[in-house]
């Protein structure tokens, strides 16, 4: 795995929470952050999958992912055009 | 006795227009000619008939069902409407001398009636790309347009159409005389990868194994073309070389249900059409004289090669490699016997 240096605006440890709850914690953190932020998410289990692709459908750009143990660093750069609703 | 006819299907036999025309009514005989294609099919009780109506796709607009309410609350001495095994509405207990009333009623809002017998039945399908975050290809619209051109042609035998939009088959491809499932074929770029190894936990097949280094080693003979990599992977690194449809015929349930066949891979959306032009030629052009049969049970009688070969040119690079006949399903303890 490349390690790459990534500095994040805002760091947010989802994996206590339950589906669909982490997805919602990103995208209301997301719409407080400034377009350009870094947010980082940790999370484990089935939302590697399903919150890091519906973030991606909101239209942020995931630009880093890192494993740890049993879990992943996501670095999600806050879209300008993202949906605000 | 009971003058109910049932088919292969258990299904009760729908009665011709003729059949309805024959006894004294008072309407007149050419509304009956224009209702050819069947959809009334004869209840237990005396003078009353079931209509089935048309919901390609099982996509009902609000219109048509309002007007199909109002229709079953003149015609229907029932307080309900049935929702058929393929995603037809149907209006149970209306008396026969109301069909022409009921069927101007529901002309007001373009909803058709449906058909029965030896014919291009209304397609069914899943609700596809549009909002399913699992579908790959516009069912809705391909089944729809299947719809449009196809409805009501005659065939040797029924003829049933399912799209599905995805390889989880919810509209059930592999059970129709012939099914269309949505596919996606992977592939990946080094460039966007991070190397994160999410893929190899999305697949659900076991068709990527990450390396040491976290690279996904990819094994097409376990795809099965879901792209499920392709909407985990966080940075865009899978990506889809080929979407299309596979494409299954000689399915069918019933007591003695067939698994039909795969005879094509990622087909482009537009020669949809041709296959099923084709594919109702072959049929046409193959019926055994004086018996009546299944496109599937007809596949086993003649092989596939005839039928690939009169498909060679619509399904070309798609074509599957000397695909098998439908297979049996047996459902019922003794249902093995009659192969």
């Amino acid at each position: 795995m490349k390690t790459i240096d990534i500095t994040s605006d805002l760091e947010l440890d989802l994996r206590d929470q339950v589906c669909p709850y982490a997805f919602l914690q990103a995208k209301v953190a997301l719409e407080d952050m400034a377009p350009g932020q870094i947010l980082r998410i940790t999370l484990c289990g089935r939302d590697i999958e399903n919150v890091p692709r519906s973030i991606k459908e909101e239209g942020h750009e995931i630009i880093h992912v890192q494993k740890d143990g049993d879990s992943f660093m996501f670095y999600i750069k806050r879209c300008p055009n993202a949906s605000n609703a | 006795m009971s003058t109910n006819h049932f088919n292969d299907n258990n299904e009760p036999e729908a009665h011709s227009s003729a059949d309805v025309s024959q006894k004294s009514t008072p309407a007149d005989a050419g509304d009956f000619d224009q209702l050819k294609s069947g959809g009334f099919i004869k209840q237990k009780q005396k003078d009353l008939f079931t209509i089935r109506l048309q919901v390609p796709g099982g996509r009902m607009p609000l219109d048509k069902l309002r007007k199909a309410i109002e229709a079953a609350e003149k015609y229907s001495s029932a307080d309900y409407l049935h929702l058929s095994i393929r995603q037809s509405v149907e209006i149970p207990y209306v008396n026969y001398r109301d069909i022409p009333a009921l069927q101007m009623h529901l002309n007001q809002a373009d909803q058709a009636i449906a058909s029965c017998g030896h014919r291009v039945r209304v397609p069914t399908a899943c609700s596809g790309c549009e909002y399913n975050p699992n579908g790959l290809v516009d069912t809705q619209k391909l089944a729809s347009r299947a719809h449009e051109q196809f409805f009501g042609q005659d065939t040797p035998h029924k003829f049933k159409m399912n799209f599905s939009g995805c390889p989880i088959d919810c509209a059930r491809s592999s059970e129709a005389d012939l099914g269309f499932q949505g596919a996606v074929e992977p592939e990946w770029d080094e460039d966007s990868c991070v190397a994160c190894t999410i893929c190899e936990k999305a697949c659900k097949e076991n068709a990527i194994h990450c390396d040491d280094e976290g690279k996904p080693v990819y094994n097409p003979g376990n795809c099965l073309a879901c792209a499920d990599c392709i909407r985990n992977c966080p940075t865009g690194a899978w990506r889809s070389r080929r979407t299309g449809l596979i494409v299954r015929v000689g399915g069918k349930h019933g007591r003695h249900p067939l698994n039909a066949s795969v005879v094509a891979e990622f087909l482009p959306e537009e020669r949809v059409p041709q296959v099923i032009q084709g594919t109702v030629q072959w049929y046409l052009a193959n019926r055994p004289d004086n018996e009546k049969l299944r496109l599937g049970d007809l596949l086993r009688r003649t092989g596939m090669q005839s039928y690939m070969q009169s498909m060679a040119e619509v399904f070309g690079e798609c074509a599957v490699k000397e695909p098998q006949p439908p297979a049996p399903v047996i459902i019922h303890r003794n249902g093995d016997k009659r192969i």
